[in-house]
């Protein structure tokens, strides 16, 4: 029975895997490292979070999941773009519905 | 840091129902124990089940793990339906019933509805599609694992530390520390936590599984219509649970590490987690109920003997419903007053999802139309389903109508409402799929008789039970409440409804009568397809050999089996003599359970607080995911020999 294991194909080299690891250790660190010691003001600190957020998620594709490898990429293709409508959705909606927090309070 | 929780948190006293807990518990240990070492079975136990990594296996452990779990929710439900069955009752008391109703949730959601879902997808999927087991085997044990321990550490706080209070959807700012400083939320939260990685990754075991592993010749469309609900499901399943998983997560360090997320102060924001919470909770119901469509669709077919009517209506309306339930998550909080853009979008949506759903309830109706009926018990099930499910989803438009739903919000008629989707919906197509596809798990039919009788008492409960609550709600009485006054007028109609729940208990028992009584005295089923069933399942015998197909099928078109046995009567079946071959199998391993056993230790330390025992949890997991990542020796062959002598053992040759 053929399982569908990662072994059998071979993916990635290990300085690519190392260059992701560091890289989203980064992403994740340096969002922290500002809100702790309040160095942008709130507009700033948001935008800056949520670019580094999309970063983090291009870098877990490209270096972890191996995005452009697949022989067929078109499951590929279409889960990206149902994750990426329901990622929009989330946050999107997210926001959406809390506006009137603003308007209360 | 001087640690929060000390022994003395740790049992607790002095309630007469805990000190019978913990005397049962106990005594239910000692004779398990007593009796795997009396006949021996420890090793049995551990080689055949403990560390199996066969998903037909994994399945039986889930039903009965399910099982286990519906009947402690059903306690808890006949204890809160005892104390609301007459005016100023003292069964339970404020705290009690608050604890009460929070796990009878939670279990009844997460740990019975959850893994009986996983139960018929690990019995019936591989065997559909024509597939030696599912993608990843050891995975899919790991799942199990981390399922049983999660459910294990919440069913733990009734007896140790004091159970979670604040209901099964853990709102802040109620489930904070400041007004919850006990170890109870602790265990809801790392409950979920630990079960939650086990579901998502069942998730993506069957996504791959349906995707990748279909025997030669099965394209998409040619698959039967419960995968299909099963791939809806998956991706379901993909899409929702990071997000409790990261909103457990954010309350967890508020609680543990003093952050600030859903406080209500500090900048917290408590309305967030209901949102995040329902991002998760609207596509679970779905990821509930859309296996159970899945399995009416199977039955009304072949209890009619005709192929399903609209086959790719069902599909589109299938995957349509899978899309949708990510866009109405507001409707469980209109009442927030997010405005009324807000309101009026989500409402709509919720809405719209009745269409496809109305779809799929007209196709099963038309392929019952006219086929000859079989009343079977899984049909029962099909048909009582039908009504129910119609007049659950009535109400559930009435609810999505925002304005409206100012008035029904939290009342009684939203419990009957969610009770009668989930009943009528979830657990009637639970029971369809364990009736209908028992003869496969084990080899013999249910007694007949006893399962009619399961099935009146259950659905004459049912009603009883549901239907005065819609008119409680219309009379005010709000859920979550643990008692009232004769002033109130609300008597009559509540203790109705404990009867019915009484009538539903004792339908419980005649289920666990129908199959203790079958287990001895049960029609054996010799031909592998006691049903004269359509999909590739039946053509295989009862119960399957562990590599389930000696020989890969090929298929052409819907319906294989059937197919098969028509060409077969028609006398133009030619079968293809193919050689047999050696069959790569993966071998069992203790990992999983070891893996999750850590989980349950760390997940156990952090809901005391106690990081060493938390750290030392973890650390295991680490070690137990390091040894497995360096072991290579992971698979074997069944020879050639093997494969024939249990065939022919398996066809009375021996
Ligand atoms: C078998 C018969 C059942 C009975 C008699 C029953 C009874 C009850 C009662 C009395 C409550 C508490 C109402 C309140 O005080 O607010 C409740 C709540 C609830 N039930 Fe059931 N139940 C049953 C089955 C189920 C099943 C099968 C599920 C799910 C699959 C379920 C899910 C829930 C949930 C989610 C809640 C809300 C808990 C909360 O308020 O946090 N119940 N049920
Ligand atoms: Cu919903």
């Amino acid at each position: 029975m053929k399982h569908i294991e990662s072994r059998q194909a071979s993916h990635g080299s290990t300085t690519s895997y190392i260059i992701g690891f560091v890289l989203s250790i980064l992403l994740t660190i340096l969002p922290l490292w500002l809100v702790v010691n309040h160095v942008l003001n709130r507009t700033a600190l948001i935008v800056t979070i949520m670019i580094m957020a999309a970063l983090q998620f291009l870098i877990q594709l490209l270096f972890f999941m191996h995005i452009r490898e697949s022989e067929k990429p078109r499951y590929n293709v279409l889960a990206i773009i149902l994750g990426i409508v329901f990622v929009i959705t989330i946050v999107g909606g997210s926001a959406w519905i809390m506006t009137f927090n603003s308007q209360v309070q | 840091m001087e640690p929060k929780f000390k022994i003395s948190h740790f049992f607790i006293h002095g309630d007469p129902l805990i000190l019978g807990a913990d005397v049962s518990i106990g005594i239910a240990t000692v004779m398990i124990i007593f009796v795997l070492t009396y006949f021996k079975k420890w090793k049995w136990l551990w080689k055949e089940w403990l560390t199996t990594v066969d998903h037909k296996k994994i399945g039986i452990m889930y039903v009965i793990a399910a099982l286990l779990m519906l009947f402690r929710g059903g306690v808890d439900a006949l204890l809160m339906r005892t104390q609301l069955a007459l005016p100023n009752l003292k069964v339970l008391l404020s705290e009690h019933y608050n604890e009460i109703f929070t796990t009878h949730g939670t279990i009844m959601i997460l740990f019975m509805a959850m893994p009986l879902i996983f139960a018929m997808m690990n019995i019936v999927i591989p065997l559909q599609i024509g597939a030696r087991d599912v993608a990843y085997p050891f995975l899919n044990a790991i799942s199990f694992w981390l399922f049983f321990f999660g459910a294990m550490l919440l069913n733990l706080s009734f007896v140790i530390g004091g159970s979670p209070n604040a209901g099964w959807v853990g709102y802040p700012p109620l489930s904070e520390l400041q007004f919850n400083p006990g170890p109870g939320e602790n265990f809801y939260v790392l409950a979920i936590q630990i079960s939650g990685i086990g579901s998502l990754a069942t998730g993506i075991n069957f996504l791959v599984t349906i995707l990748k592993m279909r025997t030669k010749g099965m394209r998409l469309m040619d698959m039967p219509l419960f995968t299909w609900s099963v791939l809806a499901t998956s991706i379901l399943i993909i899409a929702a649970f990071p997000v409790i998983t990261v909103t457990m997560l954010l309350l967890f360090l508020d609680r543990f590490a003093g952050a600030h997320f859903f406080t209500m102060t500090h900048g917290g924001d408590p309305m967030m987690y209901i949102n995040l919470f329902w991002i998760w909770g609207h596509p679970e119901v779905y990821i509930v109920i859309l296996p159970a469509f899945g399995i009416f669709s199977e039955v009304t077919s072949v209890f009619s003997k005709k192929v399903t009517f609209g086959y790719t209506s069902m599909v589109v309306s299938m995957m349509l419903i899978s899309f949708y339930a990510y866009f109405t998550w507001v409707h469980h909080f209109f009442t927030m007053g997010a405005g009324a853009g807000v309101n009026t979008f989500f409402a709509v949506s919720t809405m719209i999802i009745a269409i496809p759903t109305g779809v799929k309830v007209f196709n099963w109706l038309l392929t019952m139309y006219q086929g000859r009926i079989r009343l079977t018990e899984p049909m029962l099930w099909t048909i009582a389903f039908i009504p129910c499910f119609a007049i659950g989803g009535a109400t559930g438009v009435m609810l999505s109508i925002a304005p409206a739903d100012y008035q029904y919000h939290n009342s009684y008629f939203l419990i009957a409402h969610f009770h009668q989707v989930l009943i009528g919906g979830t657990v009637f197509g639970m029971f369809a799929g364990l009736t209908y596809w028992w003869p496969k798990m084990f080899g013999f039919k249910l007694n007949e008789t006893l399962g009619r009788w399961a099935f009146w008492l259950w659905n004459i409960g049912f009603y009883a039970c549901f239907m005065p609550q819609y008119a409680l709600g219309f009379m005010g009485m709000t859920r979550r409440i643990y008692t009232y006054g004769w002033d109130m007028g609300w008597a009559p109609l509540n203790l109705i409804s404990s009867i019915g729940a009484v009538i539903m208990g004792i339908a419980f028992l005649f289920q666990v009568w129908e199959i203790a009584y079958s287990v001895k005295y049960g029609e054996r089923d010799t031909t592998g397809d006691p049903w004269d069933g359509h999909t590739l399942e039946w053509s295989l015998p009862s119960p399957a050999p562990k590599y389930n197909f000696a020989v890969l099928p090929e298929v052409h078109g819907r319906d294989a089996w059937w197919k098969t046995k028509e060409a077969k009567e028609r006398g133009d079946y030619e079968e293809k003599k193919q050689e047999l071959e050696p069959i790569h199998y993966p071998k069992n391993s203790g990992i999983p359970f070891i893996l999750s056993v850590f989980f349950f230790i760390a997940g156990f330390g952090f809901t005391f607080e106690w990081v060493w025992m938390g750290a030392l949890g973890l650390l295991g997991v680490a070690i137990c995911l390091i040894v497995r990542s360096f072991q290579y020796d992971t698979d074997y062959y069944i020879s050639v020999d093997e494969i024939k002598e249990t065939e022919a053992a398996l066809r009375g040759e021996v």
